[in-house]
């Protein structure tokens, strides 16, 4: 059987990525309480914790997830804009628009800690 | 005339396999007319439906080259690849056999959707005139030249994954209704759309439309139901 050739379009891998960015959140959101719970339950904790998370590789998985965030908003967002305003042309070309966008956001967040 | 053109076809039913067939190429040539080439020099067994010819009655759509589209009004010379063309029946949809694909799960969606006009007058009334630039009219022109061919349906994948999901077509066939000012049946088609395989299932891929022969655009369509099944909701109107 030959690929189906919508699933090469961007506007279907736009899709693909929400559904992953949202999963892989769904994934890591209990990490993220779970160094909340601990910077609430005592200061020597949250003290190591925050040694930990000096670590190079730690900082940049968390860029990696303020950018799966950030793409996920985004797409979000446009959808939620597709589906509720006026129709708008152009929503690959957005699509990228957010891709870049999040990938700025994460290198920025990169710059500031290292 | 310039050689030969290999062309895969689907024969048989659900299981089945491809077969290639060996067809002159002309200079223009559509894809049906090597279907229909195949049909009377190679195999007269062979089972595929077309009735126009000239993108009107949209009973042509095949899966070519893994894109479905009407094989009536595509020319062989822009989707031919390396010398090769695959062409199967239309995805999402049981097989009959070969290149024809079962269409009744497709129009009983578009009876499901209430895609039928229910008259809000008799025949003695006078004819209603409706203006053609008002926001109803502009909203049903732009949705209403769906000739039925069933291609957005086998590019949709919420289709594919979710069986109850009414799909593009049918759902765009609702919304040119919603807008038509003469229907008297909006409150039950309003709910027969919010169902579980209704408009929210949509995920606005937009592949109905990237696909669509006609260029019409179900993704808007649905996002426009979505909205309207929303407010009658909060209306209280429909019942979730
Ligand atoms: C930051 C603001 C967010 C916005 C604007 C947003 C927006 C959306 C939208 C509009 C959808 C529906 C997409 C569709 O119809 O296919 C969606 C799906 C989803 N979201 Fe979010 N979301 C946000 C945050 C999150 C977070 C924090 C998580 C993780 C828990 C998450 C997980 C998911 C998942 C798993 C889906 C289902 C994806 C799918 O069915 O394809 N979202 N989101
Ligand atoms: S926009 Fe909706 S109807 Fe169109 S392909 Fe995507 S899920 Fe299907
Ligand atoms: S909306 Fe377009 S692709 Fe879908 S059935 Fe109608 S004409 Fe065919
Ligand atoms: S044969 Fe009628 S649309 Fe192709």
């Amino acid at each position: 059987m030959t690929l189906l050739a919508h699933r090469t379009r961007p506007l279907w891998i736009a899709a693909l990525v929400h559904r992953l960015s949202g999963l892989a959140l769904a994934v890591f959101l209990p990490f993220h309480f779970l160094a909340l719970g601990l910077a609430i339950s005592g200061e020597a904790q949250l003290e190591s914790f925050l040694r930990w998370s000096e670590q190079p590789l730690v900082k940049m998985s968390e860029a990696v997830l303020l950018g799966v965030l950030a793409i996920h908003m985004l797409g979000g967002l446009r959808l939620l804009a597709l589906e509720n305003l006026a129709w708008r042309e152009g929503q690959a070309r957005l699509a990228l628009l957010a891709v870049v966008a999040a990938m700025a956001v994460a290198f920025a967040f990169l710059a500031s800690v290292f | 005339m310039a050689g030969m053109l290999t062309v895969s076809l689907w024969r048989g039913g659900t299981e089945g396999r491809y077969v290639d067939y060996d067809v002159p190429m002309r200079e223009t040539q559509t894809v049906l007319d090597i279907v229909t080439w195949v049909q009377r020099n190679c195999d007269a067994t062979l089972s595929y439906r077309f009735a126009c010819r000239v993108g009107m009655c949209g009973s042509c759509a095949m899966t070519v080259n893994g894109r479905p589209r009407w094989t009536c009004r595509t020319h062989v010379s822009k989707v031919v690849s390396r010398g090769r063309l695959t062409i199967g029946p239309l995805e999402n949809l049981p097989v009959i056999k070969d290149l024809a694909a079962d269409m009744r799960p497709f129009f009983e969606k578009w009876q499901q959707a209430k895609g039928r006009f229910a008259p809000s007058k008799t025949r003695s009334d006078p004819i209603e005139r409706i203006a053609p630039d008002s926001a109803a009219r502009v909203a049903a022109d732009a949705a209403i030249e769906c000739i039925n061919c069933g291609v957005c349906y086998s590019a949709c994948d919420t289709v594919r994954w979710n069986g109850d999901y009414l799909g593009p077509a049918a759902l765009n066939r609702a919304w040119t209704l919603l807008n038509d000012v003469r229907d008297a049946g909006n409150v039950e088609r309003l709910a027969a759309v919010a169902t579980d395989g209704g408009c929210h299932a949509c995920h606005s891929h937009q592949s109905c439309q990237e696909h669509c022969p006609l260029a019409l655009n179900p993704t808007a369509s649905i996002a426009g139901l979505k909205r309207r099944t929303a407010q009658a909701y909060l209306r209280g109107e429909i019942k979730p």
